[in-house]
């Protein structure tokens, strides 16, 4: 019955193994081919297809707790906006999140010398979540009468033309709760929007009968799908980063699972044996 | 008594409910508009959901204070927070809150150095759990979480890419597992809740569910 013990294993240890990796992994560089799935290259395309000054927004439905995985979509996403020269709405549903929008967007305009109210706008949280996104269908400006800012939104450039959600090119919603059915329900089906999303990594098996439906055109899951856009647009940086300890701890979870099993029928076996 | 408590809320359920199913099919100015206006009136009862939220919350920590229950501290540490996290708010970096909100005031400090490392690490931890726990309980003890088992260490190792470095076939059939029977079963699920959402918010309509009215009747 040697065997059992590892069964009880201390999950210190188990800890400490997973600790040593992640550090390991971030401190030794090696190089792993990050190829765009099917569902990233779908919103890459559909970005790519758009004429320059199309309006894209940007729902940011996620709080510091989700930050690791979305907001390295969030600044691929902007990257590859501003360099096409389109113009970007950001909004929020979630109280936690106007900080990392904000700063995600002010930070890559910056490096397009974008400006604000001209190129980009922010407007902000606003509660609501099904109501809202109806409100916004129907009148942008009494949705969001301010911005974030508290500018006055009749006023900005960037919303010229833009009276309603039927107005915009593409919405791409960035989501850590349940807002991606939401925005299709009561604003894509509604609107007649394309509509692409980010989400993390437990949400994404959730997502697949929207992609297969079409209702989403494309699909970054988790942390990975991040990488694969950063990839895409050559802008490498924390997602692809992040792949090295995510590949690593993976690895040695399917490692534990693997040994858990033989020790498992090692002792399942010895104890028929003894009976 | 009884007239107020269930009669009118039942006849403002069935009269909105009627409304504004019937609003989705009429494509007129006047339709629209009732629309704006009933998502606008929803909008702020949304808002005052937020205080009620606040004050619940405030009530609980403050009952756990009081009774001195086990970890009364971290309540201590709720009233705390939110204390700092309000006067700063409205201080706006000295300008108040009534005017525009300012930069790198205090509330963002607290914001960027408090709130997101601490929401990062309590994700981070995830990992160190999931490790553990796919230890202790994936076993292959049947045959149906056998096949679970295989799912997942595929599907594990499909969605990083040393999957890919090890075989390209590895990320092709985790991608199959989603797209064909995670499909299924999710599509299932998705319509049987829609339908069940269907139903009961009929049932509302036409007040053969009352239990939004309390009393269980």
């Amino acid at each position: 019955m040697a065997v059992e013990k590892y069964l009880r294993i201390d999950r210190r240890i188990i800890f400490a193994i997973i600790t040593v990796a992640v550090i390991a992994s971030l401190i030794v560089k090696f190089e792993l081919p990050i190829p765009a799935s099917e569902p990233v290259q779908g919103i890459y395309e559909k970005i790519d297809s758009l004429p320059q000054g199309s309006c894209v927004m940007i729902s940011f439905d996620y709080d510091p707790s989700s930050k690791e995985e979305l907001q390295p979509m969030a600044i691929a996403f902007l990257h590859h906006c501003f360099s096409r020269g389109l113009k970007v709405i950001g909004m929020t549903h979630y109280t936690g999140a106007p900080g990392l929008a904000d700063l995600a967007m002010n930070s890559v305009a910056k490096q397009y010398q974008k400006n604000y109210g001209e190129d980009y706008v922010f407007l902000g949280y606003k509660p609501g979540g099904a109501s809202l996104i109806i409100n916004m269908g129907e009148n942008l400006y009494t949705a969001f009468p301010k911005d974030f800012y508290g500018k006055d939104t009749a006023t900005l450039p960037a919303l010229q033309g833009v009276d309603s959600l039927r107005q915009i090119s593409y919405l791409f919603d960035l989501a850590a709760g349940t807002t991606i059915e939401t925005w299709l329900v009561y604003g894509k089906e509604k609107y007649k929007f394309e509509m692409g999303a980010g989400c993390t990594a437990v949400m994404g098996p959730d997502m697949y009968p929207f992609l297969q439906s079409k209702q989403l055109n494309g699909l970054l899951g988790g942390l990975k799908g991040a990488a694969e856009y950063e990839a895409l647009v050559n802008k490498k940086a924390n997602a692809v980063s992040g792949m090295r300890p995510q590949s690593v701890v993976h690895v040695i979870i399917i490692i534990f699972v693997i040994f858990g099993n033989v020790v498992f029928f090692i002792s399942k076996r010895s104890g028929v044996r003894n009976a | 008594m009884n007239f107020l408590k269930r009669t009118i809320p039942l006849v403002i359920a069935f009269v909105m409910g009627v409304l504004m199913t019937m609003q989705y099919y009429v494509p007129s100015r006047y339709s629209q508009n009732l629309l704006e206006v009933v998502t606008r009136w929803d909008r702020i009862i949304a808002g005052f959901a937020v205080f009620i939220g606040a004050y619940s919350l405030f009530h609980l920590h403050w009952t756990r204070i009081k009774r001195r229950v086990e970890g009364w501290g971290y309540s201590v540490f709720v009233y705390f927070g939110a204390i700092i996290t309000l006067v700063f708010g409205c201080l706006n970096g000295g300008k108040f809150f009534w005017n525009d909100k300012q930069d790198g005031t205090m509330f963002d400090w607290l914001y960027f150095y408090v709130q997101v490392p601490a929401g990062a690490t309590i994700f981070s931890i995830l990992a160190f759990f999931i490790a553990s726990a796919a230890y202790r309980t994936f076993r292959a003890r049947t045959r149906e979480s056998t096949v679970l088992l295989v799912a997942a260490v595929l599907v594990m190792l499909g969605r990083v890419p040393i999957g890919n470095y090890i075989s390209h076939y590895i990320p092709a059939i985790a991608d199959w597992i989603m797209a064909v029977p995670n499909l299924a079963a999710k599509r299932g699920i998705l319509l049987g809740v829609s339908l069940g959402a269907v139903a009961t918010s009929l049932k509302i309509i036409i007040g053969i569910e009352r239990s939004y009215l309390g009393g269980g009747d």
